[in-house]
Order: C-alpha cells, then sequence, then structure tokens
C-alpha cells in the first residue's frame, strides 16, 4: 500500500478514536465532579426520598459504564436522549438549529477566508512597510477584545446610531435568503473580524516563513517580479500551512458561534447550549458538548488531510 | 533597564496601573460596588464620571471593582495553568519514553474539545464558584502550557549541551533546573502575557454568559450583561468594560512582544 | 583583448548589524574591491568565513542578502554599471545574463515543482528561449553534466534524486538561459569528497563548453586551484592578494596567502602501541530504535593510551554511530566495550561516576555544546566540582591553569559563549573535556565547522594536550588531511563496516582495497592539473578494466 494512502488511513481512524475518547470524556466530566443531576433539579432543599425516586427514574443508579453505553449507542443512532428541564426530546427541541448555526458560521467564512488570505499576502508583499503595519495593528487591536464586545459595539454603532441593520439576528423559514441575510449580516460580520484578525496574522507567519527558505532566493535571482516569487514557488507550499490555518479558524470559529448567538438572540445551538448550561440540563449540555467536539475534530482532520495530500515528498514517492 | 523601547514602556506603564487599581479598588472607587446611588442608567456627570448602571448604581465604582475581581481571577488560573503546564512539560521532555507518550496523548485529548465547550460541560454540574471558576479555567489552559513548555524544552533537550551533561552523569533535576530552564524562561514569560489576556478574556467570557462571577459581585463580563439592555436604547454603558479589556490586553501585549524580541535578539549572551 | 565580461571598481557592501542591548546600526562589510573578469576565465574568490565573498558574488547580481547593501563602487556587466540599473534591467540581468548557483542545491529548489520546470523558468522567463528550445537545451546540459537519464531526469522532483546530481541540476539551472557570467558560490562545500570530484569535473567541463565568465567561490584553495585561472585571496572584507592561479599557488607573495598554502603542516610520526589498549570496541553491531538497518556491522578497533585512533568515513558511514555506541548513548545490538580493563554497561545509565569521568567528549559545533547562560568559569568549573567536588579557590585556581593550558588565559573565566569566536569556543569544550582528567577523548568533527587556519591551531593544541596529559583520542572525521595530521591508527569506514584498519603509514600506503583507493584520490591537492589527473587515471582504469 503506498505510504500516503496509510498516512490518511492512520489520520482517519485516528479522528475516530478521538471521537470516542471525547464522547467518554465529555460524559465522565459531567459525571465524575461532585454535582449530581438530581440534586441540580430538586435543589439542596429537595427530600432524600424525592431525590432517590428522581435518580432512580434517570437510571443514575445504573453503572456509569452501561449509561455511557446506552448514552453513546443512541447518540449514534441520533438519539440524544431527553431534556430535564422540559422532559422534551433532544433531537427533536435541536431541529433546525444546527443548519442555522452552520449557516451563519458559513457566511462568516465565506467572506473571512479569502480575504484574510488576500490580506495576508498583501502583508507580506509590503513587509515592514505601512499596509503591514495597518494591518497588525488592526489584527492586535481586535484579538484583544472579546467577541461579544466586539459585537456590541457593532450593535451599538451600526444598528442603534446608523439603524442600518436589526439589533436582533431572528430568522425563520418563511423568510428569504435575502431577507435571511439582512438579518445575519450583523452577526456575520463580528464573526469575520473575530476570525480574520487570527487568520490573517497566521497567514503572514505561514507565508513568510516559506520566503524564508532558500528557494525563494533562487526565484529572486531568476529575475522574477514579487508576485511571481509568491505565487509561483511560495504559495504552492504555503498550501499545507494556509489550509491548516483555514481550519483552525473555521473550529475556532465554532466556538466563537456560541457567544455571538446569545448576542445576536439567534436560534442556533450556541444560544441552545447556554441556554441549558444555566438551568443544569446536563443530558442536553452533553449532546451539544458531543456536536460540537465532532464538528471540531473534524475540521482539524481535514487539515491534517490536506497538509498530507500537499506534501510533494508523499504525492511523489521515490 | 536602560534600553526598554516606547512601546514596552507604555505597555508596563498601563498594566502597572490596571494592577494598582485592582489592589487599590476600595481605597480610589467612589462609591461602594452594589451601592444604588443614584437613577437607572444616567449619563455621564461630574457626580457620577462614567454615569449610572441598569439598577442606578456607579458604573465607575462597578468597572473598579469589577476590574479587581476579573484581573485577580485571571492572575490566579495563569499561576495555576502556568505551574501546572511548564512543570509537567518539562517533565515530559525530560523523561521522555511512556511518560512522555501518556501526558502528550491525554493533553492531545482535552485539546480536541474547544476550551469553552469543555468549561460550559464542567460548570453545568459544579457549583460556578469564584475558586472553581479558577480550578477549570486553569486546568484547561494548562494544556496549552505543556504544550509550548514541552516543545521549547524538547528544543534544549536536543542540544549538545545537555547531551554533555547527560555523558557528565548529571541528574534529571539539575539537566532540568539549570541547563534547560533558564534558556526556556524568557518564551515562557513572553507567553504567560498571552496567557493572561486570554484568561481575561476568558474569564469575562463566562460571566457574559452568566456562568462566572455572580451578582451582586462586579466583574467586567457581568458589567456587560447587566447593562446590554440599554445598547438598544443607545445607552453605552455596557460598552465601558470593552475599553478597559482591550487597553489591558493591549498593554500586556507590548510587553510580551518585547519579552519576546529581547530573547531572540539576546543571541544567547547574558540576560 | 576584448572588454571584460565583469569590471569590478571600489565595491563596498554594508550591512545592519543588531548587537543586543545596542540601537541597530550600519557596519562596512566589504571595504573596496576590484578586479576583472574575462570572457570565458573563471575567478577564484577565497576566504574564511566572514571574508565577503558571498556578498561580493552576490553583488554581481545587484544583490543584497537580508540587511546587506551595496553601498559604493562599480559593477560593470556588458559595458553597464548595474548598480546604476533601474528594477527592470536588474530584473532581467538576475537569471538572463548573470546567474547563480548556491551552496545547498537541496534548498535552493522549490521542492513542490518538478526539476526541469525550475531549469528552464529563467530562461523562458527572461525570453531567452521558447519553452521547447530551453526544454531541449536543458536536456543537453542535463547530458553534458553527466546526469543519469537526462531525457527524464528533470520530471522528477527534488527530493527524487541524490544531492550531488541535484547540485548538478542546479548548475545545468544556471548555464540553461545561457548567461555571460554564473557565480557558483561554493557549489562543492555540502558534498562527500567523493562525489565532490565528479561535480567538480562536470562543472569544470561546462564552462569549458559554453564559453561563459564564472565567479568561482569557495574557501578551500586546493579547490579553487582546479578550476580556476586567477584567484583573489580575501579576508575581513579586504583583499589580501589578487594573481593569477599559478602565482598564487606556488609563489605567495602575502603572509596570510603562504599560510593558507601551506595550512595542515603539522608533521606527526606515527606511534608504536605501548601497553594494552585503553579501549577496545568489539564486535559493535548497531541500528537505530525504531528502524530496521543496522548502522553498524561488526566493528573492531583499539585505541591505544596516549595515542589517536581517528575514525575516518564520509556520512552515512556510522562514524558518529559509533561514538554514540561508546558513550552509552546508544547501546548496541551485538558486541562490547571494553574500556581501561573493565566491559563497560551498554547504556549510560548503568556507567559510574568513574566510567564517565575517564571518557570525555567533545563536539563538532562549539556553540551548541555550550549552555549559552553559563559563563566560561562555570562551564570549566562544572566538572572539577562534580568529579572532584573541587569549590572556591582550589577550583578557581585549576580553571584558570586549564585556560592557560589551551592559550586563553584567565581573562576569560567571566565571558559567555556568546563573546568568543569559534576557535575560542572550541578550545573551552577542549578544557572542560580535560578538567576531567579523563583517559580518553572522543573528538566528534571537532574541526569541520572551523576556518583552515583556526582548524591548524585546534589539531596543534590538540597534539600538545596529548604530550602533557597523556590523553588517547578517538578522532572522528571526513577530512582525510586532518587525519594524515594527528593520528596514530586509522580506521576507514564505509557503510557501517570497517573498510581498512591499522597504523597510519600502512593504511596510506597501496596496495589499496576499492573504496579507500577512491577516497584517498579524490581529496583535492593543492597543485595545479590534479583534477585532470585524476580524472584520465581514472578513464585509463576503467579502460582497462
Amino acid at each position: 500500500m503506498p505510504l500516503i494512502i496509510k498516512l490518511l488511513a492512520q489520520r482517519i481512524a485516528l479522528g475516530l478514536i478521538l471521537l470516542l475518547l471525547v464522547s467518554g470524556l465529555i460524559f465522565a466530566g459531567t459525571m465524575i465532579l461532585p454535582g449530581d443531576v438530581a440534586q441540580s433539579i430538586l435543589g439542596q432543599s429537595a427530600t432524600p426520598e424525592a431525590l432517590a425516586n428522581l435518580r432512580a427514574e434517570l437510571g443514575l443508579n445504573d453503572p456509569p459504564l452501561q449509561r455511557y453505553i446506552q448514552w453513546l449507542g443512541g447518540a449514534m443512532t441520533g438519539d440524544l436522549g431527553t431534556a430535564l428541564t422540559s422532559g422534551s426530546d433532544i433531537t427533536e427541541s435541536i431541529g433546525k438549529r444546527p443548519s442555522n448555526t452552520l449557516f451563519l458560521a458559513f457566511w462568516a467564512a465565506i467572506i473571512a477566508v479569502p480575504l484574510a488570505i488576500f490580506l495576508g499576502l498583501l502583508a507580506v508583499r509590503y513587509k515592514d512597510r505601512w499596509p503591514d503595519k495597518l494591518i497588525s495593528a488592526v489584527t492586535l487591536a481586535s484579538i484583544s477584545i472579546p467577541e461579544f464586545l466586539i459585537g456590541y459595539v457593532l450593535m451599538y454603532l451600526i444598528a442603534v446610531k446608523l439603524r442600518w441593520f436589526p439589533s436582533v439576528a431572528m430568522i425563520n423559514d418563511g423568510m428569504s435568503l435575502g431577507e435571511k441575510l439582512g438579518a445575519i449580516a450583523l452577526p456575520v460580520t463580528v464573526l469575520t473580524l473575530v476570525v480574520l484578525a487570527h487568520m490573517m496574522r497566521m497567514t503572514r507567519a505561514a507565508i513568510l516563513n516559506v520566503m524564508q527558505s532558500a528557494y525563494i532566493e533562487t526565484a529572486e535571482l531568476k529575475g522574477l517580479n514579487g508576485f511571481q516569487v509568491i505565487f509561483r514557488h511560495a504559495f504552492p507550499n504555503a498550501i499545507a500551512p494556509i489550509v491548516n490555518v483555514v481550519m483552525l479558524n473555521l473550529a475556532y470559529l465554532v466556538v466563537g458561534v456560541v457567544v455571538i448567538e446569545v448576542v445576536f438572540v439567534y436560534p442556533g445551538m450556541g444560544q441552545y447550549l447556554v441556554d441549558h448550561v444555566s438551568k443544569r440540563d446536563v443530558p442536553v449540555v452533553q449532546a451539544c458538548g458531543l456536536i460540537f467536539a465532532a464538528v471540531y475534530i473534524g475540521l482539524n482532520m481535514i487539515a491534517d488531510i490536506v497538509a498530507i495530500l500537499s506534501n510533494p515528498r508523499l504525492r511523489h514517492p521515490k | 533597564m536602560k534600553n526598554i523601547p516606547i512601546s514596552a514602556m507604555i505597555g508596563l506603564f498601563f498594566t502597572a496601573l490596571y494592577f494598582l487599581v485592582a489592589i487599590f479598588a476600595p481605597l480610589i472607587s467612589p462609591y461602594g460596588m452594589a451601592e444604588i446611588v443614584g437613577d437607572v442608567w444616567e449619563p455621564a456627570s461630574a457626580e457620577f464620571l462614567l454615569g449610572t448602571d441598569n439598577i442606578g448604581r456607579d458604573l465607575l465604582s462597578r468597572m473598579i471593582y469589577g476590574g479587581r475581581t476579573t484581573i485577580f481571577i485571571a492572575t490566579a488560573a495563569t499561576v495555576l495553568s502556568f505551574t501546572l503546564g511548564s512543570v509537567l512539560g518539562f517533565f515530559a521532555a525530560v523523561a521522555g519514553g511512556w511518560v512522555d507518550q501518556v501526558l502528550s496523548r491525554f493533553v492531545d485529548l482535552i485539546m480536541s474539545i474547544p476550551t469553552l465547550i469543555f468549561a460550559l460541560v464542567v460548570l453545568s454540574v459544579t457549583p460556578v464558584t469564584v475558586p472553581m471558576l479558577i480550578i477549570v479555567m486553569g486546568l484547561l489552559d494548562s494544556t496549552r502550557v505543556y504544550r509550548l513548555a514541552r516543545a521549547v524544552a524538547v528544543d534544549i533537550e536536543v542540544m549538545d549541551y545537555v547531551e554533555a551533561a547527560r555523558l557528565r552523569g548529571e541528574k534529571t533535576a539539575w539537566i532540568i533546573f539549570r541547563e534547560i530552564l533558564p534558556n526556556a524562561l524568557s518564551p515562557l514569560v513572553a507567553e504567560m502575557g498571552l496567557r493572561f489576556i486570554f484568561m481575561v478574556l476568558f474569564v469575562s467570557t463566562l460571566s457574559f454568559l452568566g456562568l462566572g462571577v455572580q451578582p451582586p459581585e462586579a466583574d467586567w463580563g457581568g458589567i456587560v450583561k447587566e447593562n446590554k439592555d440599554g445598547i438598544v436604547y443607545g445607552i453605552p454603558a455596557a460598552l465601558a468594560p470593552a475599553f478597559a479589556i482591550a487597553t489591558l490586553a493591549i498593554s500586556v501585549n507590548l510587553v510580551a512582544d518585547w519579552v519576546l524580541n529581547r530573547t531572540t535578539s539576546l543571541k544567547g549572551g547574558r540576560g | 583583448m576584448s572588454d571584460p565580461q565583469l569590471k569590478v571598481r571600489d565595491l563596498k557592501i554594508g550591512a545592519t548589524v543588531y548587537p543586543p542591548g545596542e540601537k541597530p546600526h550600519d557596519i562596512e562589510i566589504v571595504h573596496g574591491v576590484s578586479f576583472d573578469l574575462e570572457k570565458g576565465k573563471v575567478l577564484g574568490l577565497i576566504g574564511e568565513s566572514g571574508a565577503g565573498k558571498s556578498t561580493i558574488g552576490l553583488a554581481a547580481m545587484a544583490y543584497g542578502r537580508g540587511g546587506v547593501k551595496i553601498t559604493g563602487g562599480e559593477v560593470w556587466i556588458n559595458g553597464r554599471d548595474v548598480l546604476k540599473s533601474g528594477t527592470g534591467d536588474i530584473r532581467k540581468l538576475r537569471g538572463g545574463e548573470v546567474t547563480y548557483v548556491s551552496q545547498s542545491a537541496a534548498a535552493s529548489f522549490n521542492p513542490a515543482k518538478k526539476i526541469l520546470d525550475q531549469v528552464v523558468e529563467a530562461a523562458v522567463e527572461q525570453k531567452k528561449f521558447s519553452r521547447k528550445d530551453a526544454e531541449a537545451r536543458a536536456k543537453v546540459l542535463f547530458d553534458k553534466l553527466g546526469l543519469p537519464d537526462p531525457e527524464n531526469i528533470g520530471d522528477r522532483f527534488p527530493h527524487q534524486v541524490s544531492g550531488g546530481q541535484l547540485q548538478r541540476c542546479m548548475t545545468a539551472l544556471a548555464l540553461c538561459p545561457e548567461p555571460d557570467l554564473v557565480v557558483f558560490d561554493e557549489p562543492t562545500t555540502a558534498l562527500d569528497v567523493t562525489t565532490q570530484i565528479d561535480v567538480l569535473m562536470a562543472i569544470k567541463e561546462a564552462i569549458r563548453e559554453t564559453g561563459v565568465a564564472a565567479l568561482y567561490i569557495t574557501h578551500d584553495l586546493a579547490v579553487v586551484a582546479q578550476v580556476s585561472d586567477d584567484i583573489m585571496v580575501l579576508r575581513h572584507g579586504n583583499t589580501v592578494e589578487y594573481g593569477s592561479v599559478d602565482q598564487i599557488i606556488n609563489d605567495p607573495q602575502e603572509e596570510y596567502t603562504q599560510a593558507l598554502v601551506s595550512v595542515r603542516s603539522i608533521e606527526h610520526e606515527e606511534k608504536e602501541p605501548t601497553a594494552e589498549p585503553v579501549l577496545s570496541v568489539r564486535n559493535i553491531t548497531a541500528r537505530y530504535k525504531g528502524t530496521q538497518f543496522d548502522v553498524l556491522h561488526n566493528v573492531n578497533v583499539d585505541l591505544y593510551p596516549g595515542q589517536t585512533l581517528a575514525v575516518v568515513g564520509e556520512s552515512g558511514s556510522g562514524k558518529s554511530t559509533l561514538a554514540r555506541v561508546i558513550t552509552g548513548l546508544l547501546p548496541p545490538r551485538e558486541g562490547e566495550i571494553e574500556f581501561a580493563g573493565r566491559v563497560l554497561s551498554p547504556d549510560l545509565d548503568g556507567r559510574s561516576r568513574e566510567d564517565l569521568r575517564e571518557l570525555q567528549m567533545i563536539y563538532q559545533m562549539a556553540d551548541v555544546a555550550m549552555n549559552p547562560r553559563q559563563t566560561v568559569g562555570t562551564i570549566i568549573g562544572r566538572p572539577l566540582e562534580f568529579y572532584f567536588g573541587m569549590k572556591g579557590a582550589e577550583k578557581r585556581k585549576r580553571i584558570i591553569e586549564l585556560l592557560d593550558e589551551i592559550e586563553l588565559g584567565e581573562g576569560f573565566i567571566d565571558r559567555y559563549p556568546a563573546e568568543l569566536s569559534g576557535g575560542q569556543k572550541q578550545r573551552v569544550c577542549i578544557a572542560r573535556a580535560l578538567a576531567a582528567k579523563p583517559k580518553m577523548i572522543i573528538c566528534d568533527e571537532v574541526t569541520s565547522a572551523l576556518d583552515p587556519l583556526v582548524a591548524d591551531g585546534i589539531l596543534k593544541l590538540l597534539l600538545e594536550l596529548q604530550k602533557i596529559e597523556d590523553v588517547a583520542f578517538l578522532f572522528i572525521t571526513h577530512d582525510l588531511a586532518t587525519v594524515r595530521a594527528i593520528s596514530d591508527n586509522i580506521a576507514v569506514m564505509y557503510q557501517g563496516k570497517v573498510q581498512r584498519y591499522g597504523g597510519k603509514t600502512k593504511v596510506l600506503s597501496p596496495p589499496f582495497d576499492d573504496y579507500t583507493d577512491l577516497l584517498l584520490s579524490s581529496v583535492p591537492e593543492m597543485r595545479l592539473g590534479w583534477l585532470e589527473e585524476v580524472i584520465a587515471n581514472r578513464k585509463m582504469e576503467s579502460a582497462g578494466n
């Protein structure tokens, strides 16, 4: 079997094992710690009998391993269990939320990724000149403010003072794509700003790293101009690091979405998760945690796969 | 201390200022932290320099006390994360073999879950108290410090002078403290600044989501949460923490940058 | 005589330096150098590191690495001063009129592109040839340079050919656009000697056939003597001596040039074994963890007290692995090490403090062999404290004694490694090894990273110290000149085996086995016509077989 296929198979297998272990960790994370779900629901003043009844009802008296296997088996077949607070089926309550969240993340990524790569290249081309300095100053500022505050600052300026866009991002099935895009313009802007800074910074570093190679000097000594050097010689070698940067930031986006949804009251996964953390609804938190972790692991796996595929030593073995 | 660049001086000055304000909060703040002194959302005036908040408390006093809480939690979590992460990271690098494998794979596992999501999962079952926040944040973040410390130590570990010490018969403790640590200190100190900023952002985010510092205690994230409804009426009270967090973060960043540059330009000379 | 192809007048080059704790400032690194290069001729630029030779070579392309700037003078190529040319003209010059061959072809080829695409790029980009003609020309060049399968080798990626082949591809890259001038910057330095000779010959032939002018930059006078017509000797950015190759080699005028020509003048009589060996390597077979191949096969050598055993071989011969086995860093699969009459534990952890003390090591790269945060005093003092429990005044006295022995003196005790020169650093490492009062020291390529004159000083010092301290050296090196200079016994290693072993005179005298013959005949000699002679001999031999 060629080495490259073997490496890819290994990486995918690793991703699946990681996912399995993470599911165990998420399950255990809510288990080992001193809190008890029954106690959380009923509060400190609950009678021992009521607690015991609830524990039995929730299956808390079964051995943890058995409960984990039941939970995991359910999750794999699409049954995420029942919410404690409302008693409703979690899979049903989640409903369209993942696609809403993806909708938001998708548009942010569509804008942020090309823009970040372009600005990163620009910063490299004009290294240590004003475009580079301006870009790094803006970057520094935007990574120094938490995303929810960027959200409120923009909301205050654009929605409240200028009245260009609505300050909450409500969407529903009845809206056309255009209406939806209008509704999510602000949260998408905030998310774009947040990942743009990181992505640009990392793209710049990745390309600069490549630019220090001896083969770049060779290209310059061939009389090529600045952009030819970057596009012909730096870019092919920078693809893997840049894809890596993009994937890492998309993974970061997945997390940023949680907070931004709360700010703009957007009906996605993040808001659902945060609501139920405050209500201490453990099954919901576990389900959402698992979904977020799966997306995160998947994106990281894609980054590694692209790195393997773009390595000339692996693509063209001796 | 003569050759500190101007940017680092500014950074040092503001960082010090924030810490001093945090320490002496009760002496500096004009009103009590939870004292209701005026109307709801009064605009800035000579009496209330930043105006009042959603239930009529002095916003400046809230900000000063809030800064104290935020900085305290961030500092404590950074210390925890650093001590644990760097000790384990060095140990893994020097011990190598299965110790390194077990620790590193476990850290990989934790890091494969987004920090915020993991924190939310854990905080959904634990009581949300200040010590618990510090522990959860510190433990989760120590994975990142571990990675850096291990990477730096592994780089130094392969140097011939470490091999020379091994061939001389030196003990592990000597190798860690006399050969590796002095050479690893600067990148770690710079990283400490970045981790501190991350902690400030992290605790603010948690409080904003209602899962961090609980009312009536003030902290910067909480102030945003309390005053966010004012935004739609054009009341900017919720934005005050944005300014505070940003200036603190930029100041610390400037200092960290300077520490890092100082190391790279040093090329192994005195320091 | 036609106008010179390249005319350099009073060239001055500056660089920005960033000393720690000081403001960055500019210094001059080349102080007014002038020379002429005729069409079809080769000028050798020779000097130690820091002489400014590469900087001058790149200046011919109006190029400065990093913070390097050309601050004055004239560089005339084809009748125009390139330093006064605009960006467009300079771009046409680079890759069209002047091309460049770097020291490391492996790093200078883009790993993501096919070799042929890179070889023809400049020729096509500069509109010298159509893509089709350029490819045809490249294939002719591949053939001339002796590359295997010239039709198809260009379709490979850089990592798919060997180092020596890639260096020839780089030469093809430089010759493809039919330039007027090629700058060769240490093109064979990174190669093993047996590979170097082929590449050197290929370059020489290619220069002769294409009639191009060339600047040949190197630190190795014996190499430059084979390819150049004229030689310029540089030191600290100044011209020391400039003349024909014959004059420089056979009749050097300046003291510095004379020293360069006569380097490795050390005479060392082979000593007979006087006692039982201090070190016996017996039947050692070893491989690295997680690999399937033995790097050492059944190695047997002895080292006698107060003598030097040179282990010589090219990269991949297993000579450094042998050092790791002896020090206990790599436990062997088979065999044992006997040291001072006792069998040593195969791994480091099982050895006593006495074992460790008596067997010391000196490394190739002195800069990374010393902790940059420790002073010279601490570095030398630690073994004294660790092995002999010395403290305070007693320790200081001994440190000063050692500093005197390595000819540095007390003034160095509080300095940091960063404040020392390359040779001084290596001396401190020697003192650290001697501080343990060892029976034997492993010297792993200790002079390879140093300039020839400095290296010579270190070798002299080592021989001197051997007499005083009665210490045995296991000297690992790829450099046969060093071997001749210092050894009593020699082991020639090839592909993990000891190919030839015995007293110096015996090993270096015929009859030779094939590999030793190849190795010995490949070492450049400092006389004119050596290269042609060797090549002619080899052709004759292969014709005779």
